[in-house]
């Protein structure tokens, strides 16, 4: 762990150079989503209260969500392949004491750190929108790491095997870009035909989006709760042991 | 460790990426203090060495003791004590010259006052404090490769492993690499290098071998092996077109060897002077040059190549 968090500092290096305007994006992200969706949009649909809530109060913890899995996403895409591939940063770590699990595990720490910053800016302004409905919120954030982390790990692998840059392209056109607006971001799953709807319930991102949505709304079960943790772990777990293997593969063979 | 006990000890050592066999079964060693060079064309296996000797690639076959421990199993601890010049560099341009050694001194686990210190020690060294809080970006490629020295030298290494430490600088900015690794070798640092100039192993290197294929073909001191492998002087002959026909006989004997290149012909003698009033006579040269031996003749001997084609 020593080890890992050398590499850490690396990556919180170089976020100093970013920090302000990173800080402003998370803020002006979700007042912009949340004054769109939720008070825009939100008077015009949920009709009838088909939600029980607010539509405000159903898509802000969604889009929560779908905001890890974008910084996730990102953060383990163009950075990792630079680090391997432009600037050479892991070839470097690498012939430092420094091992191939540090470095995977020092970066997963510094992208845990962001989403802790911004999970906790966007709890922040949902409370200011009067979306959270119970201090079950709280629960969330750590939440909003994990989720970020499900998508982080697998994400990591995937830009270590990439022979090219191009490959991110479809990463977010199949795969992120469909997740964020079918994954009960927006509306509930149960309005997708079969066998979408199962699909859906297999990504990373409903899971967290479910979990997410009922700690704000103050509706988590306990078993419910823990199923979905114990599937974004295993996203987390799976990712870590394939980002390993094709770090191997890339940078010590 | 043993005072006997060399720095670096390899006894056919192999490293084979599937069907491909990049070092097929070397034996050297490494004695501390010393600069020691593998010299060879790109694809001798010269690189696929070093990583070996980095504890970065494990070997595929062989023995390889570092500071007498396993690669494989002391990593970490073997690299804590070396200092490594990647081919290609391995700097990140967004930040500056000094926070780039910086960082890299936190990978070994220096204190940020330990690690502020050095870094301004080495800037010194390799003469960048100017520049220590610009971007690495705009810099040139002789000043980013000294960087990169002065980054492998933060740990206070035992060993440097430079690989290729000069390709692609300039002749000035070659002589200000050499005259710093110098100064580290008389400072009692072990350099191992790799090269394919035959100048800069002449300049470095007390002992080298000469990497092909895969295979060391020879080893020595630069001048052990030109006296060795080579004669004392080359006479270089070019031909405005097609050379003619030569061979031993044309020079009644005077010439050891002669060697044929596309766009010259290479006698090797003792004495090289005697010689050029023959050649001009008997095959009409458009130019004759007479030159010592070098590396480079040592290596066309061994493998029928030049190094830098």
């Amino acid at each position: 762990m020593a080890y890992a968090l050398r590499s850490f500092e690396y990556w919180a290096y170089s976020y100093r150079r970013v920090w302000r305007g990173s800080i402003v994006t998370s803020i002006i992200g979700p007042v912009l989503y949340l004054s769109a969706l939720g008070v825009g949009l939100g008077t015009l649909v949920n009709k009838g209260n088909k939600l029980g809530v607010p539509y405000l109060d159903y898509v802000a913890p969604g889009i929560l969500a779908a905001t890890a899995m974008q910084i996730g996403t990102f953060e383990s895409s163009y950075p990792v392949m630079a680090a391997i591939r432009w600037t050479r940063q892991f070839h470097a770590m690498l012939s430092t004491p420094l091992r191939v699990r540090d470095l995977i595990l020092g970066h997963q720490l510094y992208i845990a750190c962001r989403l802790t910053m911004v999970g906790a800016i966007y709890l922040a302004i949902l409370a200011a929108f009067g979306a959270l409905h119970s201090p079950l919120a709280l629960v969330a954030l750590p939440v909003v790491v994990l989720i970020g982390l499900a998508h982080s790990a697998p994400v990591t692998a995937f830009s270590a095997w990439l022979e090219r840059d191009e490959g991110f392209n479809a990463l977010f056109r199949f795969g992120v870009m469909p997740m964020f607006l079918f994954s009960g971001t927006f509306f509930p799953v149960t309005r997708l035909p079969h066998p979408f709807r199962e699909v859906a319930y297999a990504t990373p991102l409903w899971n967290g989006v479910d979990l997410t949505r009922h700690l704000t709304l103050g509706t988590a079960t306990l078993w419910r709760s823990l199923a979905h943790v114990a599937y974004l772990l295993l996203w987390i777990a799976a990712g870590q042991v394939l980002a390993r293997r094709t770090f191997h593969k890339r940078l010590v063979l | 460790m043993s005072a006997g006990t060399p720095l670096i000890h390899a006894r056919g050592l192999r490293k084979e990426f599937g069907t491909l066999v990049a070092v097929d079964g070397i034996d050297f060693d490494v004695q501390r203090g010393e600069a020691f060079g593998f010299l060879g064309p790109n694809g001798a296996g010269k690189s696929s060495t070093m990583r070996m000797i980095g504890c970065v690639s494990p070997p595929s076959g062989g023995t390889l003791r570092i500071l007498d421990m396993d690669p494989v199993h002391d990593g970490p601890k073997i690299r804590a004590r070396l200092g490594v010049v990647p081919q290609m560099d391995t700097l990140d341009l967004e930040l500056t010259v000094r926070e780039n050694l910086i960082i890299y001194g936190r990978y070994f686990g220096l204190s940020r006052k330990a690690v502020k210190e050095r870094a301004d020690e080495l800037l010194e060294f390799v003469q960048l404090s100017e520049r220590a809080n610009d971007r690495v970006e705009p810099l040139s490629g002789g000043m980013k490769r000294r960087l990169t020295i002065a980054r492998a030298l933060v740990n206070e290494p035992e060993v440097l492993l430079l690989d290729e430490p000069t390709t692609g600088l300039d002749p000035q900015a070659r002589h200000v690499v050499w005259d710093r690794l110098f100064r580290l070798k008389q400072q009692g640092v072990t350099l191992v290098l790799t090269t394919h100039y035959m100048d800069e192993a002449e300049q470095l290197c007390d002992r080298l071998v000469v990497m092909d294929r895969g295979s060391i073909a020879e080893g020595g001191s630069p001048l052990e092996l030109i006296r060795r492998l080579s004669t004392r002087e080359v006479v270089e002959l070019r031909f405005a077109d097609e050379a003619p026909h030569v061979d031993e006989q044309t020079f009644d004997g005077q010439v050891a060897r002669i060697e044929k290149l596309p766009d010259r012909i290479l006698l090797y003698t003792d004495d090289g002077d005697a010689l050029v009033p023959v050649a001009h006579e008997r095959l009409h040269p458009q130019s004759v040059l007479v030159r010592r031996s070098t590396l480079e003749d040592v290596f066309l001997r061994l493998t029928g190549r030049t190094l830098v084609d």
